[in-house]
Formats: structure tokens, sequence, C-alpha cells
């Protein structure tokens, strides 16, 4: 492997950055979570609020720099990144979907029931 | 070397063998695999807590309310600054070991070893702040009412702070109810702590205290728990309440439904075992790497794989914060 020496020039300048960004993300996310704006809160699109949409997509956001600079997804080669992020989202997506259609539903079977479960 | 294998003609081409399409080592790869299986477990524990949530969407605890501890700051409701403080220093770990692995393909060992140095001691601060945030979960703070339907009821005075179990109960002295330990009688049988207040001390208390009332598990259209009015509140602990719960377990949770600690346990435990045991190989390839085994070797890929190994936890991590503390 001595040919690895010679191919990786220093990226610590490219780590630091990305640790910059990482943290400010995470920065944003306990703000918002602290003072919960209220427009974010009020809103809602496709069945969940607004702010919970931004969470989501900063956790992915981050999930992504995490992956593809500190775990060096970017430098290997296209069959092997594909066979890992693919594969796991394709999954991933497919669980949530059925999960979380499966739970709703079982929310609207107790609201709906004849029984209260609050007492 | 000679084989018993006839020679095919093929082998320079690419289906001879031999050839390594993805261009990775079989040590990296492997750990790619299991990363990916790792990752589904956690998406499938994941999954699970959201399918469980949105089965009680309208009465889930609030995670501010339950997570506002920091260590040395007694009494202050401080939510998510000491999460928001793990997920710092777990990331800033993965930071040191990507420089560890960084420093290894310069083949500087003094280097390698003070970043794998620190990815470790970020790691074992990781790990025992998550046992403290254990430790607070499982003893809680103000204690509840639980009602016959399993239902949690807690006190909040009329600005909505919480009001603690031991402000409220008036302690009846005359109680004669101890609990049975295996000394006293037959000696094999003994029985679980009694609670620290039966219901009906606690009952006696409320009924003179005319600033507390009762906060339900229900959510409001605002995402704010319901709190019900002095009337409604006496009524309800009249008729519904069975007991008192402190702190959470698997079976009781003073912050909501039982559910709740359930994923809690799972999901932090599970992640917080892989830490533990990404603490534990890194301390062995931290021994090599001092050792000089890569120097011997003349490459430090062994810090490579346990590096993708550290980052996947710290990956996970950043999903649980979400739907744990955020969401």
């Amino acid at each position: 492997m001595a040919h690895d020496i010679a191919h990786h020039e220093s990226n610590t300048g490219k780590i630091w950055k990305v640790f910059i960004l990482l943290s400010v993300v995470t920065i944003v996310e306990v703000i918002l979570g602290i003072i919960k704006p209220t427009f974010l809160i009020e809103t809602t699109f496709i069945s969940m609020k607004l702010l919970n949409w931004i969470f989501i997509i900063l956790t992915i956001y981050k999930a992504y720099y995490i992956t593809w600079s500190f775990m060096h997804m970017e430098g290997e080669t296209k069959g092997l990144r594909r066979a890992v992020v693919w594969t796991a989202i394709f999954l991933i997506c497919y669980l949530i979907f059925i999960l979380l259609t499966e739970g709703d539903y079982v929310f609207e079977v107790f609201k709906a029931g004849h029984k209260s479960w609050d007492f | 070397m000679d084989t018993a294998v006839a020679k095919t003609g093929t082998e320079d081409k690419t289906w001879g063998g031999g050839n390594e399409p993805l261009k990775a080592s079989y040590g990296k790869m492997m750990m790619w695999f299991f990363i990916v299986s790792d990752a589904l477990t956690f998406s499938g524990f994941l999954a699970a807590y959201g399918f469980s949530r949105f089965k009680f969407i309208d009465s889930w605890p609030i995670a501010d309310q339950v997570f506002n501890h920091f260590p040395f700051l007694h009494g202050v409701d401080a939510p998510m600054y000491y999460v928001a403080l793990m997920t710092f220093i777990l990331i800033f770990s993965s930071v040191t070991m990507v420089l560890a692995v960084d420093a290894g393909h310069h083949m500087k060992q003094k280097k390698v070893i003070f970043y794998m140095f620190l990815t470790i001691i970020g790691g074992a601060i990781f790990v025992g702040s998550q046992a403290w945030e254990w430790k607070n979960f499982i003893k809680g703070e103000y204690g509840a009412i639980e009602t016959k339907g399993g239902q949690i009821l807690q006190f909040v005075d009329t600005d909505g702070h919480r009001v603690a179990l031991a402000d409220i109960a008036i302690f009846d002295a005359h109680k004669n109810r101890v609990q049975h330990e295996n000394k006293n009688g037959i000696w094999y049988e003994n029985e679980a702590t009694l609670p620290t207040y039966t219901i009906d001390e606690i009952r006696k208390g409320f009924a003179k205290r005319n600033d507390v009332v009762i906060r339900t598990q229900v959510l409001t259209e605002k995402g704010e728990k319901t709190i019900l009015s002095r009337e409604e509140s006496l009524k309800r602990l009249q008729n519904d309440a069975i007991g008192i719960v402190e702190g959470a377990n698997l079976v009781h949770n003073e912050y909501g439904t039982p559910l709740f600690a359930n994923f809690f346990f799972f999901i932090t435990g599970f992640h917080g075992f892989h830490v533990l045991s990404g603490v534990i190989i890194n301390i062995i390839i931290f021994i090599n790497v001092i050792l000089g085994t890569y120097e011997k070797r003349k490459n430090y890929e062994m810090v490579e794989k346990v590096g993708l190994y550290w980052h996947f936890v710290d990956l996970v991590w950043v999903f649980v914060f979400t739907f744990f503390y955020l969401v």
C-alpha cells in the first residue's frame, strides 16, 4: 500500500471546515429547539410540523457530511458507494413508510373507538 | 506457485480473477458491509420508536420537560444543553479520529498517537455523560401520580412550574405498613420497595394546596400538555389515581407513557454499547500504534477501519439526537 502515501495529500484544512459546518448546524438545531418559533410550529407540511421537517433535513445534511467527508465515501468507487448508500436508503425509507403509516392507523383506531383510554 | 488448477487462458482478462473492482481491501469492505447491517438495525429501532410515537401522537412526552438537567446546576431548567454538549463531544472525537487517519496516511506515528488518544478521551466522556443521563432519568425529579388506566398525572403550580410530590404530601406518622423483608417472618419471601408516599397522603396534601393543579399527558392543539382546573384536578385525583411513580423503569415512568422509557433505554443503551465497544477497539488499535505495529506493516489501514466504525457511531448519534431530543 505504499502508493497510498503518495496519493493522499493532507486534507486537515478540509476536515476542520467540515467540523465547523457540523457544529454550526448543531447549534442552529439546538437554538431552534429552544426558542421553537411559533410560525414553524403552527405550519404543517404533509401532516408534520415545519420545525420537525427542518430538523430532519438538517440531520440528513449532517449525515451526508459525516459519511462523505469523515468516512471518505467520496473517495470510494461508484460501485461501493452505491452498494452501501442506495441499499440502506431504500430499505430505511421502506421501513419508515410502513411503520409510520401503521402507527397512524392504530392512533386513528384508538381515537375513533368507543373505549376511552384516558381514565 | 504450481497449482493443480488448469490454466484457463483468461488470466489477463477482466473475468480472469484477481482484480478488485471496488478498489477496497477485504477488511475495509467488510467494515462497510457491517456498517450497512448495523445501520439497518438502528433504523429498525428508530422506526419502531416512530411507530409508537405516531400511535400515541397526542400524548407523547415532550423531551424538553424530561431531559433538562445540567451538571452542577441543580433545579435549573436547562433543556437540551447537556445533550447538545454531548453531541459536540462526539462530533469532536470524530474529527480527531479522521485527523488520526489522515496522519496515518502520512506515516506520522506521533500524530496518530496524539489524535487517537483524544478520540478515546472523547468517547469515554460521552459514555460517562450517557450514564449520567440514565441516572437522572431513572431517579426522576418530581414524581407523578399513576391512574387506573396507566395515565400519568403531574403537579404544577399556577405558573406552570412542576411541584414535587415531597412538597405536597402530608406525611402520615401513623401508617403501619412496612416493607416486608426476607429477614422478617418467612425468610425466603420479600416484597418490592414501598413507595415513599401513599396515594392518601398525596390526596390529603393536595386538598390543602390551592395553588397546585394537575397536568395530564394529553397534548393540546399547540403541542403543550393539558392543565386541568382545580376542580377537575381534585376530581381526577379522587376518582382515578391509584398510586405514585418516582423516576422511570421499564414498567412505570413518571414522564409519561412507559414506552418512552423503554425506547430511551433500548436506543440510547444500544448506542452507548456501540460507543463503549468503539472505545475498547480504539484502545486496542492505540496500543498497536504505540507498539509500532503499523510502522512495521508500513500502512495504517487498521486505523482507517476502526475510524469507519467510530464515525458510524457518531452518525447514529446524529439521528438519535434528532429523533429523541429535538423532534
